[in-house]
């Protein structure tokens, strides 16, 4: 058996399109520029980043739905380019969002379709599903159609389909997208069952709590390149020397946010969106009082409640992502 | 798993509402058009002969859209992707959609006759009943092998419609399954001899008017099918190559 699960060597992806007939315009994309990450066997791995970051990207390069533009990966110790065959013998591969499944048949009846194509033997199929539709909690609606199914159990469809064949790498990439907070929950609790049963999970998530609550090692990828790795109290470390100023706010527009990523000792600054408020967080230097200074930038704009805080996790990826940011985009609020 | 997955390919294609109407539909259409076009040929005596041609265009309609749509489906569904990566050679994954395609066709021969026979009064007496029973099922399992090779195009590329639509009139014609193909230029001679399309129709044909012996062309029908599964299998493993290079197996 091979030391690493997953072993990435300078992984690279262009995407190259074009468009237009009479005077064609072509296009190239680098999603993936570079990545260097080993997984070990039965280990939960998180790979967070934006969107375009390259997750999604990363994950078809190493369970081989595309080819890399340069570099070399193997999983199990199979080379995903020539290996390919075996390789797929050992992944299972679940995506967030309501695709991916027959909606006009039933659960089993697609339970039964995958599990004749990822080779599972006929005498097995039957007690193997039906194991399977307990540990997604699905028994009892395993007849009804894909269709009727609310995208909660949908997502744990995906996930039986990913196991049927039992295999000892699992991607999952962003499952819990849209998925309501006491499913997502479900599905935590799932994610933790299978890498205590000795399954390599790679997990793509946008979600700050899930990476800490899951994952024994996370790499944050922006820009199509790794910018840090380690463990979430390790990655923590990112915001050390930071304070946060969390304002919750009606109306702030990019003009002000600017303002405030300018001011003296303002390390970060973004606006979420939530519901019909805002949430403005900055990050300062530990020893800069800021908030004098931001509460008048927001001047004329309605305003809730002030919170000054120690940063979290989700400060730690905000400071690396916008590191990388900075040197690309300018500031912007985002909607979520 | 080529039977289980042409049965529950059948089943989610037999459920689509898009399918059931085109099936409702398409039959009375083709029937109608056959038969107007030869009585107003002045032939009214070969009505069979045109519902059998009808019915005919609708497997091939039925397995060419079933190729093309089927895989333009399944890539819109997001399954192209999953069932792609399946650790079996391609050609055999995607075989039982194209056979699935031809199951839901026969309905389309099926329907068509019935029609003719419920709207025109065509009278179904086939010349040799066994050798026709035989001919159809023999025929529709060559046009879905002859699918897996125009799967494989399809399966690289993204607008696989354009394509689909572009075919679906040029083979029924050339193929001789309405139009005798002695009333077509003699350029297209060539092109329908290697069509299997063309010695199904023919078979089908002979079967039901008793105009020719069936085993022949039949014969030949399945040796050209047989041919075009060899031939998308291996181009099916260099295409879905390709897909995963050209990144087209998902749609963005």
């Amino acid at each position: 058996m091979s030391e690493h699960a997953i072993e990435a060597v300078g992984l690279r992806r262009t995407y190259r399109s074009r468009t237009g007939w009479l005077r064609p315009q072509r296009r190239e994309v680098e999603a993936v520029r570079g990545v260097d990450l080993t997984v070990g066997n039965g280990e939960l791995f998180g790979l967070l980043g934006p969107n375009g970051a390259g997750k999604t990207t990363t994950i078809k390069l190493l369970n081989t739905l595309l080819i890399p533009t340069a570099g070399e990966a193997r999983i199990c110790g199979f080379d995903v380019v020539r290996q390919t065959r075996e390789v797929r013998r050992r992944i299972g591969y679940v995506f967030g969002g309501d695709r991916g499944l027959y909606d006009r048949l039933s659960a089993r009846d697609n339970l039964r379709y995958f599990a004749e194509l990822y080779g599972v033997p006929g005498r097995e199929q039957k007690r193997r599903i039906a194991e399977l539709l307990d540990l997604v909690r699905l028994s009892g609606r395993e007849n009804d159609r894909v269709e009727g199914y609310s995208r909660g159990m949908r997502q744990r469809l995906h996930i039986a389909r990913g196991l049927l064949h039992r295999p000892r790498v699992l991607f999952l990439d962003e499952p819990s997208i849209g998925v309501d907070p006491v499913a997502a929950r479900e599905l935590r609790q799932t994610v933790a069952d299978l890498a205590a049963t000795g399954t390599t999970v790679l997990l793509t998530t946008h979600y700050m709590a899930e990476a800490d609550e899951l994952c024994g090692r996370i790499a944050v990828i922006a820009n199509g390149t790794i910018q840090a790795l380690g463990t979430p109290a390790e990655l923590r470390h990112h915001a050390d020397g930071r304070q946060v100023l969390e304002v919750e706010a009606y109306g702030v527009g990019d003009a002000q946010l600017a303002v405030i990523h300018a001011l003296p000792g303002v390390r970060e600054a973004s606006v979420v969106v939530t519901g019909a408020a805002q949430v403005l967080t900055v990050q300062s230097d530990a020893g800069v009082d800021v908030q004098a200074d931001v509460l008048r930038a927001l001047d004329g704009v309605r305003l809730g409640r002030v919170t000054a805080r120690q940063p979290t996790l989700e400060d730690a990826y905000v400071a690396i992502v916008n590191r990388v940011d900075a040197q690309a985009l300018p500031v912007e609020a985002v909607a979520v | 798993m080529i039977a289980v997955g042409a049965l529950l390919h059948a089943k989610q294609l037999s459920r689509s509402p898009f399918e059931i109407a085109t099936a409702l539909i398409v039959p009375v259409v083709q029937a109608t058009l056959a038969v107007y076009l030869f009585r107003a040929g002045g032939e009214p005596g070969r009505l069979l002969e045109a519902a059998v041609g009808a019915g005919l265009m609708g497997v091939w309609s039925s397995v060419l859209f079933g190729s093309g749509g089927a895989i333009q489906n399944q890539r819109w569904q997001g399954t192209l992707e999953m069932i792609m990566l399946a650790p079996r050679p391609p050609a055999l994954v995607v075989l039982p959609i194209t056979l699935a395609t031809a199951l839901t066709g026969t309905y389309a021969m099926v329907a068509t006759l019935a029609w003719g026979r419920l709207l025109y009064g065509i009278p179904l007496t086939f010349a040799h009943p066994l050798a026709f029973a035989v001919a159809v099922p023999g025929c529709i399992i060559g046009l879905g092998m002859f699918g897996l090779l125009l799967a494989s195009t399809f399966v690289l590329l993204r607008n696989a419609n354009a394509l689909t639509n572009t075919l679906e009139y040029p083979i029924w014609l050339v193929s001789g399954m309405l139009v005798p193909i002695t009333a077509l230029p003699g350029w297209t001679g060539p092109i329908a001899a290697v069509l299997p399309t063309t010695w199904g129709a023919r078979a089908v044909r002979e079967a039901a008017t008793g105009s020719g012996p069936t085993w022949p062309s039949l014969g030949i029908c399945l040796a050209i099918s047989l041919a075009c599964l060899a031939l998308g299998a291996i181009m099916m493993t260099h295409v879905e190559r390709r897909a995963r290079a050209a990144a087209t197996l998902a749609l963005a």
